[in-house]
């Protein structure tokens, strides 16, 4: 009886030694991996991140490190945040000439669109561009610029053009066209740059003073 | 390895035991992904990285592994490959990681990877569990492939569409419009299609296994 206890404890210990010595091989080669691509990774991101930044911004309007200019905005309901996200601030000489703000559509068909949103001192979208989402391949997802140029029809618009019962897509009686049977899509994204430039509106001067207060800025 | 071990394992995994068709194991990335040609080739092919890996480092360590924890221990050594595959492929093929980027975590929850792991490596030499997981990794990727056509042609009108996702903006030029000014046939690229086009795929699979064995029939009771 003792004999077969002991027995099977001694099998049960051995197994549970098995099992921890797997685990800890397997933590072992995934710390290493991730110290060895830590930085590339990085790197490769920021890179990316540059690069979409420079497809809201015409290239005329900036001459700052853009990814330098980074700062944090305190989630808000008009661009759909729950965590705090980023901002760009571009600028050309000393002035401010325009601003990039993360945005999330929430409503999209399948979870959260992620947008980014160029604005320009004057309040005119430069462009937008959907940095992830899920909506459905080769249906919802003309939206994203490699598909599409849907998305390009954002550039030159502002709150007073189209004027806000023409913010919609052309299904619901606005001005954005929209692919039949992929309404719901378009229709967030719509809403959501739509809600960005509402936020750029209201918060205009709080977001822009703060870099008067760093003492970099001269009149835009 | 002989050549005809190496032959019944290639045509186990390619057509009597296809992951796809027969054994009908790990549907749920067949269905999502295979909404186009690309898209299916390239999580297929990552698949069978994924598999051959996997069977390779299960079967070296099968008389390790007490069988009570195989499964467990089999687990654990899939997802912590796949996660160095995603790192690796983050690091330096990043545009290529963009794309398949959010399929690759989904393999480890493919079952097909741990099913070869527990049927076949854990019970075979290394050499033939990497064969094995090709041949199951091809296996499954002709059947996505197909599928992914299928839906591709049918619901969109093109093939090779997202090419210059992977191969850059220069082979953009290889997107096929075999069907110009298709207005798209929405049911080939919700998950409906990928039910039909699949259902349609096994019954062609199994009409022409059994034509195949009709004519052995015919054949064979043939007196001299």
């Amino acid at each position: 009886m003792i004999r077969q206890a002991r027995a099977a404890a001694r099998n049960a210990l051995r197994t549970g030694v098995i099992l921890f010595v797997f685990a800890l091989v397997a933590t072992a080669l995934l710390v290493f991996t991730f110290s060895r691509t830590e930085s590339t990774i990085e790197r490769s991101e920021q890179a990316e991140k540059l690069t979409l930044l420079g497809q809201v911004l015409p290239p005329a309007l900036y001459d700052n490190d853009l990814l330098a200019s980074q700062q944090g905005v305190a989630p808000h309901e008009l661009l759909g945040t729950r965590q705090p996200s980023a901002m760009w601030i571009a600028r050309r000489g000393e002035a401010i000439t325009a601003v990039v703000l993360e945005a999330i559509a929430p409503d999209g068909y399948s979870g959260n669109i992620h947008l980014l949103i160029g604005i320009g001192i004057d309040g005119t979208v430069t462009g937008v561009r959907v940095t992830a989402h899920r909506e459905t391949p080769g249906l919802g997802d003309y939206i994203v610029r490699s598909k599409s140029l849907w998305i390009e029809q954002f550039a030159g618009t502002s709150l007073t053009r189209p004027e806000a019962r023409r913010w919609k897509v052309a299904k619901d009686g606005g001005q954005f066209d929209a692919r039949a049977g992929a309404t719901i899509t378009p229709r967030a994204v719509v809403k959501a740059v739509h809600g960005a430039l509402h936020y750029f509106a209201r918060n205009r001067a709080a977001l822009l003073a703060e870099k008067a207060a760093s003492g970099e800025e001269t009149a835009p | 390895m002989t050549l005809q071990e190496f032959n019944t394992i290639f045509q186990n995994g390619l057509s009597k035991q296809n992951a796809g068709l027969v054994q009908l194991l790990g549907l749920c990335p067949l269905l999502a992904i295979s909404t186009t040609l690309v898209n299916a080739l390239s999580l297929g092919l990552a698949t069978m990285l994924v598999m051959a890996s996997a069977s390779g480092a299960v079967s070296s360590v099968r008389h390790f592994v007490p069988h009570e924890i195989r499964i467990p221990v089999f687990v654990l050594i899939i997802a912590a490959l796949v996660t160095v595959i995603d790192l690796l492929m983050n690091a330096f093929v990043h545009p290529l990681y963009l794309v398949l980027g959010i399929f690759i975590p989904l393999i480890t929850t493919n079952c097909i990877v741990l099913a070869r792991a527990d049927a076949f490596a854990s019970k075979n030499r290394p050499l033939h569990s990497v064969v094995d997981a090709i041949a199951m990794g091809l296996g499954l990727t002709m059947v996505l492939v197909v599928l992914g056509g299928m839906r591709e042609l049918a619901g969109q009108g093109t093939l090779l569409s997202g090419i210059d996702l992977v191969f850059g903006e220069e082979s953009k030029q290889f997107v096929l419009h075999v069907l110009p000014d298709y207005q798209g046939f929405l049911l080939a690229i919700l998950p409906p299609g990928a039910f039909i086009a699949l259902g349609l795929l096994i019954a062609a699979h199994n009409w022409q296994k059994a034509r195949a064995e009709r004519r052995l029939h015919a054949a064979t009771p043939m007196p001299a």
